[in-house]
């Protein structure tokens, strides 16, 4: 018999525990893709969130430090000061995680510039918790906090992350991404493979928004999720690279 | 041992004339403790320390009877005055207090140090005091404070001569005084 | 040689020859001079220093060194440790070793910046969320505070848990003469605690290590819990340390920690120059609590009773009760809100029973 597409190595055996339709999955293989592509999977170190990828240390086979909720990018600088400049470190962080409770470690890593990768997935909805509203839910989107839809009167605005970590100095590439379709996971790992790079040239701190799906708390079936993301989210928050400066460096 | 109070305003040296007799002590091979206050101000407040030398280790850093409670304000006079010990010493910085002390039980010395010392250092008044003391304490020898001038100073040498002839002419002073 | 040591200041170089070799702190007042200390010497000894956004991120931060094998302290004082809690709580449950300095000040709320000792509940009972415990050591001089750092760190990497110093605005402002020891082999270290078996540093040896305190089948989080209570267990019968002052033929037996046991002394000589057979039992370790030592002095015949001294509204008093269990009468004397008690004020106490 003929393997034609195996595990990555870096993800263990152990079976994910995501919902159908999540996007979790797709983007922990493609870590782990782009980690053995740069030949850096071995000693990589990841921090993993509070939130529905609470589990993260459990499916990369390299050291994986459990975060309190919001604390991985403090944990991460921390980290980045002990170990070789050359073990390449991710914080894998769910929107609650990045956007809200841990936002003052979030953009104080960006203005220290730390040289470490940020994956920030934004699905818009406390998963694991049952669906409440996140920092990134939409105005008329509904959740188990805002039942007849985010009302921005009452509830507050959502942020646009990436825009606004892109006003600091600090940060070296920042870009959104989606994967609801084979093109955009392909983008998207394109995406994670720059930053991962940008990490190994010591550039700085590399920041990938990940528009995600969460079918069980959307009340919907994965695929409707997945058309979700694509019809509702992207427009409201458009993919694109908000941050380059191996560009800036380029054209200066 | 001597218990001392050091009190005035903030920026007057206050705290660093503590520090001058406790670099002194530790010269001298005695236990020492200083403890300063501490606020929100950063100057222009009022500052005290309390500065203890013994034989003896040192067990409570802080003083409810000074033997020796030297004023460079009114109202650190005010605050101090009647917590010193019976047959205690209160020496006042007459060149900014003009008031005596109501007290009739204490030794008091009215040293307008900053004239005094204005003559050798416009900035030596600590030192100049730290020189009236010696001869108050009696178990700090003169070339145990000369130490403690030089090392407070290690990092500006320029000023440690001047320094040190302030520090002999508050001894001599004090010494005049206690004829 | 001793040298005249600003306590904040010989805490932080204690430190660095103990090993540490990261510090991640927030300023608050009155224990600054240890962050503005670490800023430049950690760097001449090859570590690093982070001014954090927060005190919830420093102990995080001090989580991630911990997690990376290294040597890491944080300093606070009460406010800014009641931040830190939550940190403190993961890093006692991911078994992180570590050294948490608390410089107390008074509260409740953002109260004053006077020396307290209210934070006792707080560093012994657990302070975060669930059940754990630090490694607590209350030191009432500044060469005492030195020493004690010096050991810190090894304690803590024995037994992988985070140990917390207690002090408070005054031995963190004074200066007294210290001596600091010989620079410890920060290598060693790291060798002799085993940390290459769990130190999370990015291994290329295909293993995995995990830093992690989530348990979340109560078969595995309680099984979990008791071996950390073992360890407790472990811990009070090798770490307990107390210091009896003048305790011989004492009859009445003041119990005080940190710079309250000081001023204690000094009402004891007074007390005994007039003729009264004054004592000390002096907590040196907080957490775990010599009340074996209590309890031993409350069977002698010759003591009439305990007077627990504090600055707070009567904290410790309470385990000193929990020690004496009813033997003798067991008083309390405190001052709050950042005033400090007088030796006369005790020798007061003693002498007219109020």
């Amino acid at each position: 018999m003929k393997i034609i597409a195996d595990k990555p190595k870096l993800l263990t055996e152990t079976p994910m525990h995501y919902c159908p339709g999540c996007t979790h999955g797709i983007v922990h293989r493609l870590i782990a893709e782009v980690l053995e592509e740069l030949g850096k999977a071995d000693n990589a170190i990841g921090i993993a969130p509070v939130g529905c990828a609470v589990y993260a240390y459990r499916y990369f086979n390299c050291d994986m430090i459990e975060a309190a909720h919001g604390r991985a990018p403090a944990i991460s600088s921390a980290v980045r000061r002990v170990v070789n400049p050359d073990n390449l470190i991710f914080c894998y962080q769910g929107d609650g995680d990045c956007a809200s409770i841990g936002m003052a470690e979030t953009v104080h890593a960006c203005m220290r510039g730390e040289n470490i990768t940020v994956i920030f997935i934004n699905n818009g909805i406390y998963g694991m918790t049952g669906g409440q509203m996140a920092p990134t839910t939409m105005p008329g989107v509904k959740a188990t906090t805002c039942i007849y839809g985010r009302d921005p009167k009452k509830y507050g605005n959502p942020v646009h992350l990436s825009e606004m970590l892109a006003t600091l100095t600090g940060p070296a590439y920042i870009e959104r991404v989606a994967c609801y379709d084979v093109p955009h996971v392909k983008k998207a790992k394109a995406a994670l493979k720059k930053a991962f790079e940008i990490q190994m040239q010591k550039k700085g701190l590399s920041f990938i928004e990940v528009l995600a799906s969460c079918p069980t708390n959307f009340h919907m079936t994965p695929i409707e999720a997945m058309d979700f993301v694509k019809t509702q989210a992207e427009p409201f928050y458009p993919l694109g690279v908000f941050k380059d400066i191996t560009k800036e460096e380029a054209n200066s | 041992m001597n218990k001392i109070i050091i009190s005035g305003f903030g920026g007057q040296g206050v705290l660093s004339l503590g520090k001058f007799i406790s670099y002194s002590a530790i010269e001298q091979n005695l236990n020492t403790s200083w403890l300063p206050s501490y606020g929100p101000e950063m100057r222009g407040g009022t500052a005290n320390c309390s500065v203890i030398y013994s034989h003896e280790d040192i067990a409570a850093p802080v003083i409810d009877h000074p033997d020796i409670l030297i004023v460079f304000n009114e109202p650190s006079l005010d605050k101090f005055e009647n917590s010193v010990k019976a047959g205690g010493t209160i020496i006042i910085n007459s060149d900014i207090v003009h008031k005596k002390t109501t007290r009739k039980d204490v030794k008091f010395f009215e040293i307008p140090v900053d004239t005094l010392a204005a003559e050798i250092n416009k900035r030596g008044a600590n030192v100049y005091m730290l020189g009236v003391l010696l001869p108050l304490f009696g178990d700090i020898s003169e070339e145990c404070a000369i130490h403690a001038v030089e090392h407070v100073f290690e990092s500006k040498p320029k000023v440690i001569p001047s320094n040190i002839e302030c520090l002999k002419a508050g001894i001599e002073y004090m010494k005049k005084l206690l004829k | 040689m001793k040298k005249l040591w600003k306590g904040n200041e010989a805490i932080a170089e204690a430190a660095v020859a103990a090993g540490c070799r990261y510090f991640f702190g927030y300023p608050i007042t009155p224990q600054n001079e240890i962050p503005e200390y670490m800023s430049w010497r950690l760097y001449e000894v090859g570590g690093a220093f982070i001014q954090a956004e927060s005190e919830v991120s420093a102990i995080n931060m001090v989580y991630g060194a911990a997690a990376a094998g290294a040597r890491a302290m944080t300093s606070s004082s009460s406010p800014g440790v009641s931040l830190k809690q939550e940190g403190i709580s993961y890093i006692a449950a991911a078994e992180l070793p570590c050294v948490i300095v608390n410089m107390m000040r008074s509260g409740p709320g953002l109260g004053g910046i006077q020396a307290s000792q209210g934070d006792y509940f707080q560093a012994t009972k657990g302070g975060g969320h669930g059940d754990y415990h630090c490694i607590v050591y209350a030191p009432s001089t500044v060469q005492e505070f030195v020493d004690i750092m010096y050991n810190a760190f090894d304690v803590a990497d024995e037994y992988r848990n985070p140990v917390m110093i207690i002090g408070d605005g005054m031995l963190g402002q004074m200066m007294e003469p210290a001596e600091i020891p010989p620079m410890k082999d920060v290598t060693k270290m790291y060798e002799k605690y085993h940390k290459d078996e769990w130190a999370t540093c990015g291994h290329s040896d295909g293993k995995a290590r995990i830093i992690n305190s989530l348990r979340i089948e109560p078969d595995e989080n309680e099984e979990f819990t008791l071996r950390l209570y073992k360890k407790y267990e472990e811990i009070a019968k090798k770490e307990t340390k107390v210091e009896e002052y003048r305790m011989d033929d004492a009859e009445y037996v003041f119990v005080a920690y940190g710079s309250v046991a000081r001023i204690c002394k000094a009402a004891i000589v007074e007390l005994r120059e007039q003729g009264i057979k004054a004592g000390l039992i002096r907590p040196i370790t907080l957490y775990p609590y010599p009340s074996a030592t209590i309890e031993k002095a409350a069977r002698r015949d010759s003591v009439k009773k305990f007077v627990t001294v504090e600055m707070s509204m009567g904290q410790m008093v309470e385990d000193v009760r929990l020690a004496v269990n009813g033997l003798k009468p067991v008083e309390f004397y405190g001052r709050c809100g950042g005033n400090v008690m007088m030796p006369a004020d005790l020798v007061k106490y003693i002498k007219e029973g109020k």
